[in-house]
């Protein structure tokens, strides 16, 4: 498993790997968005941590379709199903793998793009604990989406499609959090909403990923 | 014995290809596939290697013994010939690939990437992964394509020494290796495509 996170890590960070795709995506939103809905600060604020975590999730979702689809075109995933790793393993280490080069990244940049949106400054805390927290959730349900449409051509729409509705529940709690924590109320309920939809999807869908992959394996 | 395959019916896309396939494999031997193309060469090595589920039938062998090589490498066209390798051995808990570098004769490409690699020697280098894998049965789809003369008896030669070492083979080719082996033609087992397959689940597929 170790070597497979190594290798997944390194491959991000080599031309081409798509290592900064997302972050590129998130950087493009914050800075937009001023512009749509113009220079108001007032306004910017109060919608700040909405758009933040949306575009975290949207630029989560951009990434998503490389975590199988590349391995599957070249034989690796069937090497790997044949190596004497668990399956399970495997679909654990590409979501950690993505999370480490897509969520984590998004996480440490969500504050500097904070300030762009004029963000209250008692809200930087909560948003960087709700992404945290949040964005790991995204990362193993984006690995089940990939696994379930894995060797489907331009499978990208699909698995947008798939995982959508499964990203509502995060992002509902995890914008929730993020504005309560601007507004300076309190936010224990949906950050405890929040992470106990992140456990569950953690300790679960490894397992239904690797089911749904040995099936597209066939 | 090695691997024993017993009375093995094997599908694709819902269509029956080969029914009642058996043979043995002893340790220390080797055994040549032939068939047509289409008579389900890839089907049978990937229902043996486990990838997908015989329609009914065994297949009898240690646990974690079989080394599965197909069309495609596994190779990553970012990382370098031996970043390459050295991730299978790790896979599959070695940490030397000088072995298997030599064996295929890739010294001298170790640091290149593999995308700047021609056909022959990304094959080759393909090969050599089942060096590193350290199992006693290698299972191998068309292990020759793409290879010139030289690599092709280097491949036997290598394919001889894992039977020396009391290792064996189940290869699908279409040519002579050179290989002291039995061989086998599938084409006994074809079946009627049209034959009911009963309950098989072809939503799967």
């Amino acid at each position: 498993m170790r070597a497979l996170l190594r290798r997944d890590l390194t491959l991000a960070f080599r031309s081409g790997g798509g290592f900064g795709l997302g972050l590129a995506f998130f950087l493009i939103v914050a800075i937009l968005v001023p512009f749509a809905v113009g220079p108001e600060n007032a306004l910017l604020s109060k919608i700040a941590a909405g758009i933040l975590w949306l575009g975290a999730l949207l630029a989560c979702l951009l990434s998503l379709d490389r975590i199988f689809a590349l391995d599957w075109e070249d034989g690796t995933l069937d090497l790997l199903a044949t190596a004497p790793v668990p399956l399970e393993m495997v679909c654990a280490a590409k979501a950690l793998a993505h999370w480490l080069t897509t969520g984590l990244p998004l996480t440490l940049a969500a504050p500097v793009l904070g300030i762009l949106l004029s963000l209250p400054p008692e809200g930087y805390v909560w948003l960087i604990a709700s992404l945290l927290l949040g964005t790991p959730a995204l990362s193993v349900i984006g690995t089940f989406g990939a696994a379930l449409t894995v060797g489907i051509k331009r499978g990208g729409l699909l698995l947008s499609l798939l995982v959508l509705p499964l990203y509502v529940p995060t992002l509902i709690f995890g914008a929730e959090v993020a504005r309560r924590g601007a507004e300076g109320l309190t936010v224990t309920t949906p950050l405890a909403l929040m992470s106990g939809v992140s456990l569950a999807v953690i300790a679960v869908l490894p397992f239904v990923s690797a089911l749904v992959l040995r099936v597209n394996l066939r | 014995m090695a691997l024993a395959v017993e009375n093995l019916s094997v599908a694709r896309g819902g269509l029956p290809l080969l029914a009642g396939v058996h043979f043995r494999v002893a340790a220390g031997q080797a055994l040549i596939l032939r068939g047509p193309n289409g008579s389900g060469k890839t089907t049978l090595l990937r229902s043996i290697a486990g990838l997908q589920k015989p329609t009914s039938g065994r297949v009898e062998c240690a646990e974690d013994a079989i080394a599965y090589a197909a069309h495609s490498d596994g190779l990553k066209s970012n990382l370098t010939v031996s970043e390459n390798l050295a991730f299978w051995a790790d896979v599959f808990g070695n940490d030397d690939i000088s072995p298997a570098l030599e064996g295929f004769d890739l010294k001298s490409l170790s640091d290149r990437p593999a995308h700047a690699l021609s056909a022959g020697q990304k094959r080759r280098l393909g090969l050599a992964r089942l060096l590193v894998t350290g199992r006693p049965i290698w299972v191998l789809d068309e292990p020759t394509v793409s290879l010139d003369q030289t690599f092709v008896a280097m491949f036997a030669d290598v394919v001889k020494s894992h039977l020396a070492g009391g290792g064996s083979a189940l290869i699908a080719t279409h040519i002579d290796l050179g290989i002291e082996a039995e061989t086998l033609d599938i084409s006994v087992f074809k079946t009627d495509p049209t034959a009911d397959l009963g309950a098989f689940d072809e939503a799967f597929l």
